[in-house]
C-alpha cells in the first residue's frame, strides 16, 4: 500500500473517547466503523453499527431489504454523511478526506452504474481516467480487465445491447479499473441467472487471493457462506450477530432437514411426533417440517420411524442449506418478514 | 476434456492477471487540482458529446423544432405580421435561432435527470473528480449541440430569402453572444435538472420556462402591439435584449442598450447560476 507522503492518516480523531482503539490496530484495518448513525427523518436506518474490516479479507453484510445494508455502503463510499460517528478508511476519514477515501475505494452498486450509450471499452476508458490514471495505464488495465471478465468480444458493443449478467461484469470490471485496494459491492448477484452468479463468485474470489478487502452485501446466506471470511449479520440498523461462517453455523446449524407431509389431516400430528425437536419449525403452507441436521443417517432415520409409527406418510424429504429466514428465527425468533412488517407498522405510528 | 483443462488454465491466468495488478498511479499529487478539474470536466463532456452522435434523435430534435417554426411563421403567420421597414424572414431569423439556443438547453436538465435517476451518478460521485465536473460536462455537450444546430438554422434561413447585411465583426459578435447565451442558459437548465424529481418533469420544466421567455419577447413579432404589462415584461427580458442585439447586427435594426445588456445578462447568469448549480449538486450528493 502506498500512501502518498502529505497525507497523514487522521490521527486528529484519535482523541480521548476513541483512545481504545490503538493505531496499530488502525493500520491493519482497512474499514474501522464506529458508532455508525443514520436517520432518514423519523426513520432510523443505522442505530450504532460498529465493526472492523481486516486488510485482505472479506465481510459480508447479511440482511433483508431495509436493514441498512446499503445505507452502510453509501456512506462509507463518501456518497452520504453520516448523523454520528466515525469511518476511516485505510485511515482516512470518510467525512474529513473525502476524496482521498475516493481514490482508495470502488464501489458496484445494486444497479449498474454504466455509461448505455458508450461501448464496454469506452466505460472503463472514461472512469479510468475520472480516476486520473495515466493513458497507459489505461489501456493496459482494460485490456487486462476485458479479457478476465470475458468481454473482449462485446468490447465494441454499447452497453445497451448487453445482457444483465454482462453489464454487472462490466459494472465490477470498471470499479476495478484503477486497482483500488478497497472494494464494496452492494449485492453483487442479485438478479442474476445461477450461472452469472458463479461467475461473479469466481472472480470475487480472485479478487480476495490478489489482496483485495471486500465489503460486500448480501441478503444470502449461501453467498455469504460462500464469499466472506467473517459474516455480520444485521437487521433494523442494528448488527445482531456477528462471527466467521463456521461460528454462525454453530449457533444456526449448518444444514437442514425438510419433510413435506402428504396429508392435510396428519400435518399437525406430524408437528406433535417431533415437537421435542428444539429446532423443528413448520410452514403450514407448504406443509413442510424442518430441522436442523448433522447429516448423520441415524438422525434421519430415527425421524422416519417416528413419523412411520404415527402412520404419517412423509411426500417427500431432503435437506437444505440454512436460508436467510433460518438465520433470522434462530437469532431474533421471528422471520426477517415479520421484522420488517413490525418496523413498518412501528413508523405507521409515529 | 481438453475445455476443463482450458478452463482452469484461464483461471490460473486471470489469477496471475488480478495479482500482478500493477499499482495504481494515480496523479493526482502530480498537477494542480485546476488542471484536474478541467481534465474531469473534459473527460466528462467527451461523454456527453457521444451521447450526441450515438443518440440522433436528440440532435435531430433540436433542429427540427426550431425549423417548423421558422417555416410556420416564415410562410403561415409572416404575411400577416407588420415589422414595418425590414422583410418579416429578415426580422425572424434573430428569433428563430435565439429559440432553438433556448430549446436546446433543455437537454442539460434532462440529460442530468435522467443521470441522476440511474446508479451512473453514484459512480461519478464515488470517484475523486472535481464535483462540479459532471455539470460541465453537460452545458458543454450542449454548446457543441447548439452550434450544429445553429448552422444549420442560419444554412436553412438562407434558403428561405435571409438577406443578412452584417460583415465579419458583426458576425464574429453574433457568435460570441450566442455562445455566452447558450452557456448562460444551459446552467439555468442544470439547476433545473438538479431540481425535478422525475423525467417527466424535466420535460415539462422546459416548456414552462422556455415557452413564455421565447413568445414573450421580440422573437416573432415586434412588442409594440402587446398589452402594456406584456410589453414590459417583454421589453426588459433577457431574451429580448439578446434577440434585439443579433437582430440588429444582423440585418441592421437598432440597438439601443440592447447589444452590452445582452452581454452583461448573459455573464451574470453564468456567474450567479454555476455556483448554484454546483451547490445544489454537491448538497444533493450528501442529502
Amino acid at each position: 500500500m502506498s500512501i502518498a507522503g502529505t497525507d497523514k492518516p487522521d490521527k486528529m480523531y484519535s482523541s480521548l473517547t476513541e483512545k481504545y482503539v490503538s493505531t496499530e490496530l488502525e493500520l491493519e484495518n482497512a474499514i474501522v466503523v464506529k458508532g455508525l448513525r443514520k436517520s432518514f427523518k423519523q426513520l432510523t436506518v443505522l442505530d450504532g453499527v460498529n465493526f472492523v474490516v481486516k486488510k485482505g479479507t472479506v465481510l459480508a453484510l447479511l440482511g433483508p431489504n431495509g436493514a441498512g445494508k446499503t445505507t452502510t455502503i453509501r456512506i462509507l463510499s463518501t456518497l452520504l454523511l453520516p448523523d454520528s460517528g466515525q469511518v476511516l478508511i485505510n485511515g482516512f476519514d470518510v467525512v474529513k478526506n473525502a476524496n482521498k477515501v475516493r481514490s482508495l475505494i470502488g464501489l458496484t452498486g445494486q444497479y449498474a452504474a454504466l455509461d448505455e450509450y458508450l461501448t464496454g471499452r469506452e466505460n472503463l476508458h472514461m472512469i479510468g481516467r475520472l480516476y486520473r490514471l495515466s493513458h497507459l495505464d489505461i489501456k493496459r488495465r482494460t485490456e487486462e480487465l476485458l479479457e478476465l471478465f470475458d468481454l473482449v468480444e462485446a468490447s465494441n458493443r454499447t452497453v445497451k445491447t448487453y445482457s444483465g449478467g454482462m453489464s454487472r461484469r462490466l459494472d465490477l470490471a470498471v470499479s476495478l479499473i484503477a486497482s483500488p485496494p478497497i472494494i464494496f459491492l452492494d449485492e453483487p448477484t442479485t438478479g442474476l441467472d445461477p450461472r452469472s452468479r458463479l461467475i461473479m463468485w469466481d472472480i470475487i474470489t480472485q479478487l480476495v487471493s490478489s489482496g483485495t478487502t471486500i465489503l460486500l452485501t448480501t441478503q444470502d446466506m449461501d453467498e455469504a457462506d460462500h464469499l466472506a471470511d467473517r459474516i455480520i449479520v444485521i437487521n433494523g440498523g442494528k448488527i445482531i450477530a456477528e462471527g466467521t461462517s463456521d461460528e454462525l453455523k454453530q449457533r444456526i446449524g449448518s444444514e437442514r432437514l425438510e419433510i413435506a407431509v402428504a396429508a392435510e389431516s396428519s400435518f399437525e400430528k406430524a408437528k406433535k411426533v417431533i415437537e421435542d425437536d428444539s429446532s423443528l419449525r413448520s410452514d403450514d403452507k407448504m406443509r413442510t417440517l424442518s430441522l436442523v441436521t448433522k447429516g448423520g443417517v441415524n438422525q434421519l432415520k430415527q425421524v422416519l420411524s417416528r413419523l412411520d409409527e404415527a402412520g404419517i406418510e412423509v411426500e417427500n424429504i431432503s435437506s437444505r442449506s440454512p436460508t436467510l429466514d433460518d438465520v433470522f428465527l434462530t437469532l431474533t425468533g421471528h422471520t426477517c418478514n415479520d421484522q420488517t412488517e413490525k418496523q413498518k407498522s412501528k413508523e405507521v405510528r409515529k | 476434456m481438453t475445455k476443463q483443462r482450458n478452463k482452469k488454465a484461464r483461471r490460473l491466468e486471470s489469477k496471475m492477471m488480478l495479482k500482478a495488478s500493477f499499482n495504481p498511479y494515480i496523479q493526482s499529487e502530480k498537477r494542480s487540482k485546476l488542471f484536474w478539474a478541467l481534465s474531469d470536466s473534459w473527460v466528462l463532456a467527451k461523454r456527453s458529446i457521444k451521447h450526441i452522435t450515438r443518440n440522433l434523435d436528440q440532435l435531430f430534435s433540436v433542429a427540427l423544432f426550431p425549423m417548423m417554426f421558422f417555416l410556420l411563421f416564415r410562410y403561415v403567420f409572416g404575411g400577416a405580421i407588420d415589422t414595418g421597414d425590414i422583410s418579416y424572414v429578415n426580422f425572424l431569423v434573430a428569433g428563430i435561432f435565439v429559440q432553438m439556443l433556448a430549446f436546446g438547453a433543455n437537454y442539460t436538465t434532462m440529460n442530468l435527470a435522467i443521470d441522476l435517476q440511474r446508479g451512473i451518478v453514484n459512480r461519478f460521485r464515488s470517484l475523486p473528480i472535481a464535483r462540479s465536473a459532471l455539470l460541465i460536462g453537460h452545458v458543454g455537450a450542449d454548446l457543441v449541440r447548439n452550434t450544429i444546430s445553429g448552422l444549420i438554422v442560419i444554412g436553412v434561413s438562407f434558403l428561405v430569402g435571409f438577406q443578412p447585411v452584417a460583415g465579419s465583426i458583426e458576425w464574429t459578435l453574433v457568435f460570441g453572444l450566442a455562445i455566452l447565451f447558450s452557456l448562460a442558459i444551459s446552467w439555468i437548465s442544470a439547476i433545473m435538472g438538479l431540481l425535478v424529481k422525475s423525467m417527466e418533469a424535466a420535460q415539462w420544466t422546459g416548456f414552462i420556462v422556455i415557452f413564455p421567455l421565447t413568445f414573450v419577447s421580440s422573437a416573432f413579432v415586434p412588442t409594440e402591439t402587446m398589452p402594456y404589462v406584456l410589453r414590459l415584461f417583454a421589453e426588459n427580458q433577457p431574451l429580448t435584449h439578446v434577440i434585439e442585439a443579433i437582430r440588429a447586427w444582423l440585418v441592421g435594426t437598432p440597438i439601443g442598450n440592447s447589444g452590452w445588456l445582452a452581454f452583461a445578462w448573459c455573464i451574470s447568469i453564468i456567474i450567479v447560476s454555476m455556483p448554484v448549480a454546483t451547490w445544489l449538486f454537491k448538497r444533493q450528493a450528501l442529502r
